[in-house]
């Protein structure tokens, strides 16, 4: 986006990018190749209904019920769907659980394969380099630049997700929180205790 | 192909920066790339790993000045024009300069939904899984000049068969020919000092899903 010399941008003014896409849009809809409103209802699918609080209730679900999480451990997809917790979840989604001796983390390095049914879409340092690269060779440098660190001992697990599997992270239910209810132990649960860069930590501002 | 896109190993992007409460796209022409590529991809012209190649084949300076939608809307302008479904001209026009081609499957506002669950890549074995679970493999040293899922990291290491994930569409084929060519599918695991060396940190380890022809014995 070029700024002019004095000083500030038209407001009318568009990014070659912006023109770029706008000018595929018109095109595909004058060839009758794309329907404008199915391109609003994709949008409108990633803003308001596909993200990370789909996953959180799958976590929290398998804090509380063993023999959901055993099944989830199995075969995620039909579990999730079994237990009434998504319409429908794509195939080959594998459940990965954190315990006291092992931390999973999950990446994409050849690009941004992620868990789009259960996560939504992939946060933006998902999908770039700093991520990319050192997830797979430095993966507690990556866990410090989140504030994250584990026991000197616990072994890690990264997950390279370079074919059509997809993978979700089952963090450690946090002590303390045993007879919270479902929901409350949902909230807990974030976007990135799921990918492996976060963990789960009980807010004392979280109500009961 | 060996392109910037391969990144695991690489040193010198920077700390990993998340931004506090980022929301789905950070203006809207990002969702609109996202939809047209999605829409695009219903009408089946091309695979997910065209698709994939797309990306790839952009040249590594390209590549690292765009942001990632950027890379989805060339990827999109490119296949289109490679595709015969667009022309250059109508491109430089920004608008369309002919009719489009006939018959052609377009994504309907009913249909979205169902188009944004993910497939199955599931098929047929025409063959046994040549590895079983336990099994010591060896990554093969390849360096194909066309799409494939095998990071440069992880070539001519040796690692354990974790899991064997069912036969599935393999990619390295598909981008090129858009046949399935099913190839057993395995989770291989590494220590992390294997792809590393002895400096490497000792509590790692890490795993790729491998395709059998990226696979040999020891």
């Amino acid at each position: 986006m070029s700024e002019h010399e004095h000083g500030h941008p038209h407001a009318s003014e568009l990014s070659e990018t912006q023109l770029r896409v706008r000018a595929l849009e018109t095109i595909l809809a004058e060839k009758g190749y794309v329907d404008p409103a199915a391109l609003d209802r994709i949008v409108e699918a990633y803003e308001t209904r596909i993200g990370p609080h789909i996953g959180a209730r799958v976590v929290a679900r398998a804090w509380v019920d063993a023999e959901f999480k055993r099944r989830l451990m199995e075969n995620a997809a039909d579990a999730i769907v079994a237990a009434g917790l998504a319409e429908r979840v794509g195939d080959h989604l594998i459940a990965v659980e954190n315990t006291e001796l092992t931390h999973n983390m999950v990446v994409c390095t050849l690009c941004s394969c992620y868990p789009w049914d259960v996560l939504g879409l992939p946060p933006t340092w998902y999908k770039a380099a700093p991520y990319r690269s050192r997830a797979v060779i430095d993966p507690r440098g990556v866990l410090a630049d989140f504030g994250v660190t584990l026991p000197n001992g616990t072994q890690i697990r990264v997950w390279d997700s370079t074919a059509e599997t997809r993978f979700i992270v089952i963090p450690m239910q946090p002590a303390g929180t045993e007879d919270w209810s479902e929901a409350q132990l949902a909230a807990l649960v974030t976007r990135d205790c799921m990918v492996g860069t976060g963990l789960p930590t009980p807010d004392a501002k979280v109500q009961r | 192909m060996n392109g910037i896109h391969d990144m695991g190993g690489m040193h010198g992007f920077g700390p990993v920066v998340p931004e506090p409460n980022e929301p789905p796209f950070h203006s809207a022409w990002e969702g609109r790339s996202l939809a047209l590529n999605r829409a695009m991809g219903f009408a089946g012209v091309w695979n997910i790993d065209r698709s994939r190649a797309g990306i790839e084949e952009l040249p590594p300076h390209v590549y690292l000045a765009m942001s990632y939608y950027e890379r989805w809307a060339v990827r999109l302008q490119n296949l289109l024009v490679e595709c015969g479904l667009v022309d250059q001209s109508e491109i430089g026009a920004g608008h369309a300069l002919r009719p489009g081609k006939p018959n052609m499957r377009k994504l309907s506002p009913a249909d979205v939904d169902a188009s944004l669950i993910r497939g199955s890549y599931t098929r047929h074995a025409t063959a046994p899984a040549r590895f079983a679970i336990g099994d010591r493999v060896r990554t093969r040293n390849i360096h194909p000049q066309t799409h494939t899922r095998l990071p440069r990291y992880a070539r001519g290491h040796v690692g354990v068969v974790e899991s064997v994930r069912g036969c599935h569409v393999f990619p390295d084929s598909s981008a090129i020919d858009g046949r399935d060519n099913p190839q057993w599918l395995y989770a291989i695991v590494f220590e992390g000092r294997e792809l590393w060396g002895p400096e490497g940190d000792p509590t790692l380890k890490v795993s790729i899903e491998a395709f059998e022809p990226y696979l040999e014995a020891p």
